[in-house]
């Protein structure tokens, strides 16, 4: 079941209040990434303030934000504005927004937090592995499929790649944290 | 001085010449490192963005480790795992129930009592001036462009690490072993970190203005202190160049590759000719 698309959802996902946000524009001023964007930060923010979710949550910039905090350190009214935007993802994802491209920040990090409940830690080529299947049968892409593939001799010859990762020894202690967390309905 | 360690996924990955950069360097300086048992992923961005309580659990389960065996200072090289590991700290030490709660799901009682350090932090601690005393060779050819990044400084209330816009601890550590570091506009923008397989052009459009700058302020290297960044300006480069028709030829640097340099230790025995970008 997705989550509704309301102000109530967003606020209480990213623990933060749009209300308190005046629309002085310093996050839009500098974010890396501005020019990428449909909205702007503060417009998305304006978005919120209206009652307009859906058409933020809908916005093709929340998939260009690279999660680097400067709008949220910057913030004059302490809004966690980063924060919103993860989310703005996370009801996009839910109620189907987001387009193949887009969902592959998505597939990324479901593929890295099942590779850490497997293993404990990452286990590089195997979290490459699985996001580019994963990713190939999202949207079918050859030329993403084989993208990096000409990196993998050149990691190997600098002894940067581990064919045998060292995982953890209590794994099963890792599986019990990852189910006690998942427990409360948040899906991984 | 005896330290506790938390590598980190990266550097027992692909970024493993950090590993071996920080681990040369600080022996030379005489900081013994004692690996945390059984260590497990701090979550990184993923645990954050799609489950916020994995995002304290994971973390929390290392710090928890770190307190039973009896750990006073915890180093995490990598910024995003000493990010993650000072977030859920605070996070832990500021309410009761979820301290509670999360000693329940992690099967230790974590209380925050053990401090988290970067790389920088451990320096400073060691103090600028005696690795200054201890250093045997001049970094007077180098010119670096300092980069910061996102998270050495950010969130400020989390990392409360230098300033979160003109931070100058780098720049002063490689001022006294000789080096003369440049000013520049892009310390603390950031290079794409974790979006480097899953959002490539925007690594590369960062990552190429990074370089640019450094370069239009007379920089001839760039130092990092993470290894994401590393990844993204390093291994990157060849492909930003390509895309940009552009022509980079920017060594990047860990810090303790540069500081390994100035004790004395020879470049193999800190990896840096295990780095993409060499000097000719």
């Amino acid at each position: 079941m997705p989550q509704d698309l309301s102000l109530d959802t967003v606020e209480e996902l990213a623990h933060a209040r749009v209300q308190d946000c005046y629309q002085c524009g310093k996050c839009s001023a500098g974010c890396p990434i501005v020019e990428r964007m449909d909205n702007l930060p503060n417009q998305l923010l304006r978005l919120l303030q209206l009652g307009r979710i859906e058409r933020a949550a809908a916005s093709a910039a929340i998939w260009e934000c690279v999660s680097c905090m400067t709008c949220t350190t910057r913030c004059p009214k302490a809004v966690d504005c980063a924060g919103l935007l993860d989310a703005l993802r996370q009801l996009s994802i839910e109620h189907g927004f987001a387009s193949p491209a887009q969902r592959r920040t998505i597939l990324f990090q479901r593929a890295f937090l099942d590779n850490i409940r497997r293993n404990g830690r990452l286990a590089e080529l195997e979290l490459v592995r699985q996001f580019k299947m994963q990713g190939f049968l999202d949207d079918l892409s050859v030329p993403q499929l084989f993208k990096d593939a000409l990196l993998g001799p050149q990691l190997l010859r600098r002894r940067k790649l581990h064919l045998r990762p060292r995982r953890v020894k209590d794994r099963k202690l890792v599986g019990r944290i990852f189910a006690r967390c998942q427990a409360n309905g948040e899906k991984p | 001085m005896e330290i506790g360690y938390y590598p980190g996924c990266a550097l027992h990955g692909s970024s493993n010449d950090y590993e071996m950069s920080v681990r040369a360097c600080l022996a030379a300086l005489g900081v013994r490192l004692r690996e945390l048992d059984d260590w497990i992923c701090c979550g990184a961005t993923a645990a954050h963005s799609l489950n916020h309580k994995l995002a304290v659990a994971l973390p929390a389960r290392n710090l928890g480790l770190a307190e039973r065996d009896g750990m006073e200072e915890l180093l995490a090289p990598c910024p995003m795992c000493s990010m993650q590991l000072m977030k859920a700290r605070r996070l832990l030490f500021a309410n009761d129930a979820l301290q509670q709660e999360i000693s329940a799901i992690v099967e230790l009682d974590v209380r925050g009592t053990t401090q988290v350090c970067n790389l920088i932090q451990i320096f400073q601690q060691v103090g600028y001036e005696r690795i200054q005393q201890a250093a045997t060779q001049q970094l007077g050819e180098f010119r670096p462009a300092c980069y910061y990044g996102c998270l050495l400084t950010r969130p400020p209330g989390v990392v409360q690490f230098d300033d979160c816009e003109h931070p100058q601890s780098m720049e002063s550590l490689l001022s006294e072993l000789g080096a003369a570091p440049v000013e520049w506009n892009y310390k603390t923008e950031c290079c794409g970190a974790g979006m480097t397989m899953a959002n490539e052009a925007t690594v590369l459009e960062l990552g190429h203005r990074i370089l640019s700058n450094a370069a239009a302020h007379g920089a001839n290297c760039l130092v990092v202190a993470c290894p994401m960044c590393h990844v993204n300006l390093d291994m990157k480069q060849a492909a930003i160049n390509q895309r940009y028709s552009a022509e980079h030829d920017m060594v990047v640097y860990y810090l303790s590759d540069l500081v390994g340099l100035a004790l004395g230790l020879a470049p193999a025995a800190l990896g840096i000719p295990r780095h993409f970008v060499v000097r000719k």
